[in-house]
């Protein structure tokens, strides 16, 4: 069965069609990139599947292992193992990471009939993951993204990601503001959660995260349309044409 | 109660409350009584009455408290421990079997009123006058007419009590309506130091009226940490008054968590008499129901180099109000004070409401003084953000919400305290929830 299966998708934000008919289905296992034009739609299509108030489906359907995806709340969606790293973290002033990791990861491992984590469980698995991703733990101490770099708030992302363990990532943009070598550390961290039960969605807009993390597909979003799929190779024709092409054939 | 009600009641049970028959203090009543019938009871037309209607108090008819039968300990409701010394009056009267204070090293005296009335009590006769809050405040004349019992405490020069002090008021009233009005004063000379801990709880099904004065003076030096959890039952009114006078160098800290009550005023006046006092008064207010609560501070910096603090954070749900009023002077002579104050407010329901303004009056030209104040709701980012991470709509909004009163909550510089407010103010967050989800 499909980990994804996307439908006909149509969505929209205040009143406007955002996303016209998009259909897209990830094998577990598979890694697929999005790339496409700013406003083409690839955050909204992101928002849609983590189930964020406001943005409306308005036809089509989203089926995760097999269930009505859109039926659910955002929490029960991570809880069933879907993670949106986002394109821009939110800072929650007041709120220490390590409070909120806690907290997170208890909610995701209740929801899947765990034990919750003792402070001091937790601590040794959080200073190891951080670890891994080149993350100060001084940071953890800070409220969540507020005042971090936006390299910071990536990498926060995706030490939530490694703690969280969801089967379905979808990762808007998360290289986007981080240097050569995080990119490289942020890159192999997610390539770790690489499984045969997992799947990704990598939106981007750069091919060089795809060097580290190698899609099995790739498509073009462009006005809210799958405009063009194919294998790796179509992220280097992109990277050599740009989209101009695709914005004609979407109008 | 109307005026002329509280007039007519006062030749019978004067006589019978704290301090008998001695003359000044009969006088001292007296005059509280002919300025109360002045004032009468606040209205909005007065400028700092604008938010707050005690007009509902003139329809009830309260029983004096002071006169009334002792209350059966069954009938009180859980009184919270803090350690330390420990005072409780029910309904104003002190109730020794359920009191703590015992061993008190020499220099101090904490007690209660009608028993430093009864014993040794002339030092009272210079100090409860002096200390009073502003003349024109009629609910502080109508207490000192009617004041009842309360808490002395006295530090002599540089003694520092380790122990907290913890004042319990518990208000109860079963079968018709009460009203007490208790009168408390706390000395710290030169040097002293001490942590007074305020409780005030309460049940009824019929309503009872709190209006208690209190009265702070600090000697030079002398440092005062004041925590006070208002959990007053869903029938009463609390009027709170606290009159704050310190010397140079004292400091004050103040925190005060609301968490009860129907119609509450908790009024500060703190006059910076002295060279380089740093106050600093905070609170977090959480109502839900048909609640008011009304926090309403004034600072008077009268010397050079003082500093005060004013930080109100308000989480206000259904159709809760909330007010605050902070009033900061700055005398001609106070240069360089350095004040601050800022309230945040919460709404989590469109029926909720928040009111106020800040008011700066400064007449020296040597200062730094600001202000500000935000009134707002959830912010749906970062709910969806802690919801997209797995943690359900209540829990991430009790989340957001121990934030943002946690700003507040972390001056509170003794640690013991600190967490238990937190506890308290999660519990009460998380009754609040309910019903408000979307
Ligand atoms: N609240 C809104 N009201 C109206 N239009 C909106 C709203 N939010 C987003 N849009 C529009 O939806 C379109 C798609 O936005 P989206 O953020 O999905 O683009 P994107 O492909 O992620 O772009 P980028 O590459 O810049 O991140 C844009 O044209 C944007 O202006
Ligand atoms: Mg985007």
């Amino acid at each position: 069965m499909a980990l994804l299966k996307i439908e006909n998708l149509h969505a929209t934000v205040d009143g406007q069609e955002i996303l016209k008919g998009i259909d897209l289905v990830i094998e577990p296992g598979e890694v697929h990139a999005i790339m496409g034009p700013n406003g083409s739609g690839k955050s909204t299509l992101s928002y849609v599947l983590a189930g964020r108030d406001g943005y409306e489906v308005t036809g089509g359907q989203v089926l995760y292992d097999g269930q009505d995806l859109l039926a659910l709340k955002p929490e029960e969606r991570a809880r069933a193992g879907i993670f949106l790293a986002f394109q821009y973290p939110v800072e929650i002033p007041g709120v220490t990471t390590m409070t909120f990791l806690r907290t997170a990861l208890n909610a995701v491992r209740k929801g899947s009939g765990l034990d919750e984590l003792d402070a001091m469980q937790f601590l040794k698995l959080v200073r190891a993951k951080a670890r891994a991703l080149g993350i100060d733990e001084e940071m953890l101490k800070r409220a969540v993204n507020t005042g971090f770099s936006g390299g910071e708030k990536k990498r926060g992302e995706v030490l939530q990601m490694a703690l969280l363990e969801p089967r379905l990532m979808v990762l808007d943009e998360t290289d986007s503001g981080l240097d050569i070598d995080a990119l490289k550390v942020v890159a192999g961290g997610v390539e770790a959660l690489r499984s045969p039960e997992r799947g990704m969605l990598v939106i981007t807009h750069y091919q060089r995260i795809l060097q580290y993390l190698v899609p099995d597909h790739v498509h073009v979003l462009s006005g809210g349309r799958i405009v063009r799929s194919g294998g790796r190779e179509l992220a280097d024709e992109l990277e050599r044409t740009g989209y101009a092409a695709f914005r004609e054939q979407a109008a | 109660m109307t005026v002329p009600a509280f007039i007519e009641r006062f030749d019978a049970v004067t006589p019978r409350l704290a301090g008998g028959g001695a003359d000044w203090l009969r006088r001292m009543r007296e005059d509280g009584l002919s300025r109360f019938t002045r004032l009468g009871l606040p209205s909005r037309k007065a400028e700092a009455w604008k938010y707050t209607d005690l007009s509902a108090l003139g329809g009830i008819d309260f029983a004096l408290a002071a006169i009334e039968p002792d209350v059966a300990p069954h009938h009180l409701p859980e009184i919270p421990e803090f350690g330390g010394l420990r005072l409780v009056f029910v309904n104003d009267r002190f109730r020794p079997e359920l009191s703590e204070v015992e061993r008190l090293p020499p220099g101090v005296v904490v007690a209660d009123l009608a028993g430093v009335l009864a014993g040794e009590g002339d030092f009272l006769a210079d100090w409860l006058p002096r200390l009073a809050p502003p003349e024109s405040h009629a609910l502080a004349a109508l207490n000192t007419a009617f004041l009842g019992d309360g808490l002395v405490v006295r530090l002599s020069r540089g003694v520092r009590l380790d122990r907290p002090i913890h004042l319990v008021s518990v208000g109860t009233a079963r079968e018709r309506p009460l009203a007490f009005h208790p009168r408390h004063l706390v000395l710290l000379e030169d040097g002293a130091a001490a942590t007074l801990v305020e409780t005030h709880v309460g049940q009824g099904d019929v309503s009872y009226f709190s209006n208690g004065v209190l009265e702070i003076g600090l000697g030079a030096g002398a440092e005062l940490r004041h925590y006070k959890i208002q959990d007053e039952a869903p029938t009463a009114f609390h009027v709170a008054t606290t009159a704050l006078r310190m010397d140079d160098h004292a400091r004050y800290e103040g925190f005060i968590l609301h968490l009860g009550g129907r119609t509450v005023r908790n009024e500060v006046h703190a006059v910076i008499a002295g060279r380089g006092g740093e106050m600093a008064l905070n609170g977090v207010t959480l109502a839900d129901a048909e609640r008011h609560v009304d926090n309403t501070v004034c600072v008077e910096h009268l010397a050079p180099g003082g500093r005060s603090r004013l930080l109100f954070k308000t989480v206000l749900g259904e159709r809760a109000r909330g007010v605050f009023q902070g009033r900061v002077l700055v005398d001609r002579a106070a240069q360089k004070t350095d004040a601050y104050q800022l309230s945040g407010a919460l709404l989590l329901s469109p029926g909720a409401e928040m009111d106020g303004k800040p008011e700066l009056e400064i007449y020296a030209d040597d200062v730094k003084c600001g202000h500000g104040a935000a009134v707002g709701e959830l912010d749906d980012q970062a709910l969806f953000y802690l919801r997209s991470r797995g943690i359900d709509e209540r829990a991430a909004r009790r989340v957001l919400m121990e934030a943002f009163i946690g700003e507040a909550l972390e001056r509170v510089s003794l640690e013991s305290v600190r967490e238990r407010l937190a506890i308290m103010a999660g519990r009460r967050l998380e009754s609040m929830g309910e019903g408000e989800e979307r």
